[in-house]
């Protein structure tokens, strides 16, 4: 079990996304897990047996390491990465309900199994309307919150820069010592790539919800208007108005049959 | 063998679960064996080569570590994972069992065709009856084996914390020797994960239970005259 299970998981909700969340699932994989793999866990593989401090006592170097490095960036990247992942399995979920219950329809109207409906079934793209736009932009705005959260905890704990020298004075240590991270340059530069690609992801995540509620929004549009249209239409083939037409008619022809009746009596 | 491997075997449980067996499994995949294989195992790479002792006495670091760590909290989680996974081959066998009576009666009807044998199996069954009973025992099962761990986990490892010192004073150590244990905050933050994580699909078994419960008893109650229980129950319902 690796990240080839999960691009499995996820490479089957590609079919059912936007233009934008196919790209987004692209740069996850390749410049996100495939970086991650091939060169950051190789970068800080010897992070603690090559964490240096000038000092004989035993037990210092562990202490100082630990209390400079509570989560190693790979694992804060790697839970970062599962957790951005998964909202996306909520819209996968979402669309195989919708196609077992129109499986359902299918073999409930026709009565038996009519093999080429299915199979079309299986094979069609559904269009994001309805409850699953629901579910699409609750799962965009999820990503984006666990993306924001994750960056703001790197962040936080570490800034953007790894530095050469810390200098540490936890218990078993005497007095203050020096200690010295392995690769630091390297580090930095691989921890603003990931950075820089997380921060790609979410544009990329709000420029596809924007995407999603203006085209949300024109299709309530037209629908009004479609709406307004047969109205209108509607309203223009009433019988009460023609009834009103004749009624006027009737009373100018009675009015001036009066004129012609009364001369004739008279 | 491998964790692939396992996953493939488990995941062809999957189209005979319900909705929320599904997303236990979702869950005991993602959040548990992806993190175990991707985070946590390097996380315990170098547990024992990181642990060092305020000593020079040869022994003395083998031995305490040995006496704090009697079993990787890596080795519990694999083996909690695989125990919990296993009772879902119970319905797959059951499922398997079923499957065979059916090609045999086919056979025996005379109505052996390819298509008709290829359609027993992709066939999906419906969680009634006796495979409803294996299907609950399964979920029983998978409780407990969750709970056992926790409790084992709770029982060796006190408390989800990890310390950064212990003090040790086994043979050959001399008096009271002091230990550091490596990355001790990584640890506490997994383990705090996946008891978490534990403790969700725990929940997500117990609400299964209620379900699969809830809808045997609505089929009873829908049906009377197909169950004696059902007009039983509905009996009893109305002389209240």
């Amino acid at each position: 079990m690796g990240w080839g299970e999960l691009y499995t998981q996820l490479g089957g909700v590609n079919k059912h996304s936007t233009s934008l969340g196919k790209i987004w699932l692209s740069v996850l994989f390749i410049f996100r897990i495939t970086i991650l793999v091939l060169a950051a866990e190789s970068v800080w593989g010897d992070e603690q047996s090559d964490f240096t401090c000038n000092t004989q006592q035993p037990g210092c170097k562990n202490v100082c390491y630990d209390h400079f490095f509570p989560v190693s960036h790979i694992r804060l990247w790697c839970l970062q990465l599962i957790v951005v992942s998964t909202p996306a399995l909520l819209v996968a979920m979402h669309v195989t309900y919708r196609k077992r219950e129109a499986r359902r329809n299918i073999i409930r109207a026709r009565g038996d199994k009519v093999q080429e409906d299915l199979e079309s079934l299986r094979n069609r793209k559904l269009s994001i309307t309805g409850t699953l736009w629901w579910t699409y932009t609750s799962s965009l705005f999820f990503r984006l919150i666990f993306e924001g959260g994750f960056m703001y905890i790197l962040y936080y704990i570490y800034g953007f820069r790894m530095p050469r020298l810390v200098k540490c004075e936890q218990w078993p240590c005497p007095n203050k010592v020096d200690c010295f991270i392995s690769r630091p340059t390297e580090k930095t530069i691989f921890t603003i790539f990931m950075v820089a690609s997380s921060a790609i992801c979410m544009v990329l995540n709000v420029a596809e919800l924007s995407y999603l509620i203006i085209k949300a929004l024109m299709r309530c549009s037209q629908r009004a208007q479609k709406r307004r249209a047969n109205h209108r239409r509607d309203f223009g083939n009433l019988p009460m108005v023609q009834a009103m037409v004749q009624n006027e008619t009737n009373k100018m022809l009675l009015s001036s049959m009066d004129d012609s009746s009364r001369v004739k009596i008279l | 063998m491998n964790w692939a491997s396992f996953y493939a075997v488990i995941s062809g449980v999957n189209r005979h679960s319900t909705g929320i067996g599904r997303i236990w499994l979702s869950v005991l995949f993602i959040f548990r064996i992806l993190v175990l294989v991707v985070a946590a195992e390097s996380v315990w790479g170098d547990e024992k080569a990181g642990f060092t002792c305020n000593t020079q006495q040869p022994g003395c670091n083998s031995v305490c570590y040995d006496q704090f760590f009697p079993i990787s909290h890596i080795r519990l989680w694999a083996l909690q994972l695989i125990l919990v996974s296993t009772p879902a081959l119970l319905v797959a066998m059951h499922v398997a069992h079923r499957r065979h009576i059916d090609k045999k009666l086919l056979k025996l009807s005379g109505r052996g065709s390819p298509k008709d044998l290829e359609q027993i199996k992709n066939q999906k069954f419906k969680i009634t009856g006796g495979l409803w009973w294996t299907y609950m025992i399964s979920l029983v099962f998978r409780i407990l084996f969750e709970a056992a761990f926790m409790y084992i986990f709770y029982m060796i490892y006190p408390g989800y914390k990890m310390f950064r010192l212990v003090k040790c004073d086994s043979y050959p150590c001399p008096n009271t020797v002091d230990c550091f244990v490596s990355r001790p905050t990584e640890k506490t933050i997994f383990t705090v994960f996946m008891l978490a994580v534990s403790g969700v699909c725990i929940l997500l078994n117990v609400a299964e239970v209620f379900y699969l419960v809830g809808r045997a008893c609505s089929r009873h109650l829908q049906n009377p005259e197909d169950s004696p229980m059902g007009a039983w129950i509905t009996q009893k319902l109305c002389s209240y």
